[in-house]
Order: C-alpha cells, then structure tokens, then sequence
C-alpha cells in the first residue's frame, strides 16, 4: 500500500524535498505540500484506488503523510468489505 | 446557554449598543472625513471593559459567547463602520489565543496575557498579511529566528496592519524558523514595547478610513514561550478564518443595515411631505429590503451553524471550510449592492455627504469587503476545494 501511495504523492505532491528520503510518518506539508497540491493527491488516490473519501475524512490530519494517507485507505476498504 | 452566560450577553450587548449611540454614531463622519483612529469609541469600548468581553470569567475576562461579539460587531458597523472593524479584528484575536490556550504550563504566557488584556484593556492588532505572498495568509516569508541567547527575532513587511499604531499587542504569523517552508507557520504575540512599526506609504484609502491601515514593516525581539503552542494551521482553520468571516459580515451587515434604515427614512419623509401620492422611491425600497434579507439570512445562518458546532473535527474538513469562506464571499458581495441600493432609493440626498440620508460613507466602506483576503483569492481557494469534496 505504502509504495502506490508514494508513487502518487511523489507525482502530485510537488514536495520540495525528494520523498524518498523521508520516512513514511514524515509530515508531507512540513516537505513543502500545499493545500492545492493535497487535493490532486486526494483526487489521484481516489482514482487510483477507485474510492471516494467521505467529507469527514477530507482533513488536514488525513493527508498528514503516507502512513496517515495509508491507513485512511485501509479504513476505507474495512468499511466497503 | 447557561443562564449565567445570556445574563453576560445581555448586559454586554446593552453596553455596546448604548456607546455605539452616544460616541460611535456622532463621530463617525468625522473619523471618516480625516481618516483617523476613532478614539473615542475605542476607549469608550475600554471603559466597558469591553476589549476582554471574551476573554474567560477565570482569566478576567466578561465570558460573553461568540454570538454576543457578533452581535455587538453589527450594532457597532450600523453607526461606524471603521469602529466596527477595529472592534472586529481585535476579538478575533482575542478569540484565537482564547480558543487555542493548551494547559497553564504549555501556554502560562498567554494565560498571563490574557489576565493583563482584561486589566488593562489591551487592544491586539494583527499582523498576517505580507509582501510577497500573493495574499495567501497560509504563507509566510519572515521568519522567526532565534539570537542564540533564548529569544528570537523578526522583521516581517506587512502591506497593511489594521490600527497597528494604536494597538497595544501584535499577533504576527512568521515561519516557525529560519529553515522552514512558506507554510510552516506559528503565530507570535509581542507587547509595543518589545517591537517597533516603520510606517510604509500612506494611507487615503476608498473606505473604512478609520482603521488606520497603512503599510508597516514590523521588528520585534521576544521569548519563545510568546509563540502559540498550537499549531498555526489548526489555529487559522479552526479559528482566524471562520471567526474572522463570521465577524466581519456581522458588521458588514450592520453597515448595510443602516443604509438600508436611512433609505427607509427617506422614503417615510417623501410620504409624509405629499400623502396619497404615489412615491417612485418606495418600490426601490422594497428591492433593497429582498437584498438585505439575503445578506442577513446567509450572516446570522452561518453563526447558528459554528455556534452549534464546537466539533472541531468538524471544522477541518472541507465542507466546514467551505461553509464559511462562502459567508465571506456572500456577505462581501451582497453588502455593497445593498448600500448601493439605498443610494438608489436616496438620489442625491443620499449622494452628498452631510445629510441625514447619506449613504455614501457606507457604500465606501462595505467597497472594502471584497479586498480583506481577495474574493479571487478565497474563490480559487473553493474552486480546488470543490473538486475533492461532496457533501456541502
């Protein structure tokens, strides 16, 4: 999960650092990720894992880095199961 | 609501209402013609105790709700706008150090602050926007940065600070230091006698003259423990950004409001003068009231919605961001046309300046709404919004 969640920020991101570098709890906004750049991160995972995160989801916190990004994912598929 | 908060509330808004007549409203012309600092409503709002009116009963304060600042926001811009705006602006930073407080230890500075603005009636200016940052408040090109002997320091070009020389406080937003990006952000107070304003350009502006706005580069020195504990992002969608909106369209509708009474005073007049006849002035009238209803439906439905919130998981999502940055888009657009519809009602009595029926002076400054954080800039911060979210 965490690998096709990287390959998907690192295209959308636009981090300021090379996300390879950084563990998967690091802050991506702390890298440099804008809030315009988070929505075509939430718009290409939706695409990617062909999910829709509810409004309640859509924060900051969600978003935080690839961990968090990763588990929002795993909630989603538990709840659609 | 506790009993104990409506009785707050209620004898906090007969305050306000009752100097807003007495002081705010007379003055008005005058602190709108010279483009100065109202004074006399400031320090009347001081003698009220009016500046700590949020601030918590356990810290000094009056305790009163956010619903009571708003309201007193409204009555204040239905006599003086600009004194409305200072009012505004000073509770919002109020709010956001109120609302963000973590425990006595983490935050005792701004606990102490606190007690010290309820005492002695310290009125807070803020200092968010910036020269090159587009207008975006999320970015920030000062940095604080520390002087190796425990405090830092910074020195942020603002292109305007709202009664930054009248102001006892600033709350500025700096990066969180030297090394961090445009987004990484705190929120740090400095009293007057820890920084200094250099004052850039003039200031002759269109509207809302009497807030005294001009450009400033600001130099401070302070302790760390000034810096806010909570993180700048949480602070400005949780609180800068919603309450800013919610207050400032309670004035903006105030400002509207008067316009609107003086339209209707006229119209009364014209009647009284020829009864029976047909009056061309009063079918305006009526346009102008389905206007005003607008802007007062969209202002007071948004503070029902925050005041029965306090879900601050809630607040960051997108719907919620949404929600208020579309009060302020609404309310920004819908208050001059208002304004500008009571003009039409008024003629020329309502287009010269000194006559019971002048609207001019509020059209002016309901002008301003759409600058304090561009319409542009809020509408493409939604249009990217609108991609992502669903519910809204």
């Amino acid at each position: 999960m965490s690998a096709a969640v990287r390959e998907i920020v690192q295209e959308h991101g636009r981090l300021a650092v090379d996300l390879s570098t950084l563990p998967d709890d690091a802050s991506l906004y702390e890298a440099g990720m804008t809030s315009h750049a988070s929505v075509n991160v939430m718009l290409a995972l939706e695409d990617a894992f062909d999910v829709e995160f509810p409004d309640e989801m859509l924060t900051r916190g969600v978003f935080e880095s690839v961990a968090a990004i990763s588990a929002a994912l795993e909630k989603l598929s538990v709840q659609a199961a | 609501m506790t009993t104990a908060v409506a009785d707050r509330d209620a004898t906090f808004l007969a305050s306000v209402v009752e100097l807003a007549d007495a002081i705010a409203r007379p003055n008005a012309d005058d602190v709108d013609r010279n483009a100065r600092f109202p004074v006399e409503t400031i320090d009347a709002l001081r003698e009220q105790r009016a500046l700590s009116a949020f601030v918590p009963t356990d810290l000094g304060g009056a305790g009163v709700s956010l619903r009571a600042i708003a309201l007193a926001c409204f009555e204040l811009g239905r006599r003086c706008g600009a004194s409305g705006m200072v009012f505004a602006m000073h509770q919002i930073q109020v709010a956001t150090i109120v609302r963000h407080l973590d425990a006595e230890g983490a935050d005792s500075f701004f606990h102490e602050h606190l007690r010290a603005v309820s005492a002695q009636q310290r009125l807070i200016a803020s200092v968010t926007s910036e020269v090159g940052t587009g207008g975006d408040m999320a970015r920030s090109v000062a940095a604080l940065t520390p002087n190796g002997d425990g405090t830092s320091s910074f020195e942020k070009q603002a292109p305007t600070v709202s009664y930054g020389a009248y102001a006892d406080d600033l709350l500025t937003t700096l990066r969180a230091n030297p090394d961090a990006g445009p987004g990484d952000q705190v929120a740090a107070l400095t009293r007057k006698d820890q920084h200094t304003l250099e004052q850039k350009g003039t200031w002759d502006p269109l509207g809302m003259r009497g807030t005294c706005s001009p450009g400033f580069t600001v130099r401070a020195t302070l302790a760390p423990e000034q810096v806010l504990s909570a993180p700048f992002a949480t602070i400005m969608t949780q609180s800068m950004v919603p309450i800013s909106h919610i207050l400032w369209s309670h004035l903006w509708l105030g400002v509207a409001t008067d316009a609107f009474d003086r339209a209707r005073a006229f119209v009364r007049a014209a009647a009284r003068q020829k009864p029976g006849e047909p009056i061309p002035a009063a079918l305006r009238l009526s346009h102008v009231m389905s206007d005003l209803s607008l802007l007062r439906a969209e202002v007071r439905g948004a503070l029902d919605e925050f005041e029965g919130e306090e879900d601050r998981e809630r607040m960051a999502t997108m719907a919620f961001a949404l929600r208020f940055n579309n009060l302020k888009l609404s309310a920004s657009d819908q208050a001059p046309r208002v304004c500008q519809g009571a003009l039409g009602v008024t003629g020329i009595v309502g287009f010269k300046n000194d006559t019971p029926y002048s609207v001019g002076r509020h059209l002016r400054d309901t002008m301003s709404a759409c600058l304090m954080v561009a319409n542009d800039r809020i509408h493409q911060t939604n249009a990217g919004l609108l991609l992502i979210a669903k519910d809204v």
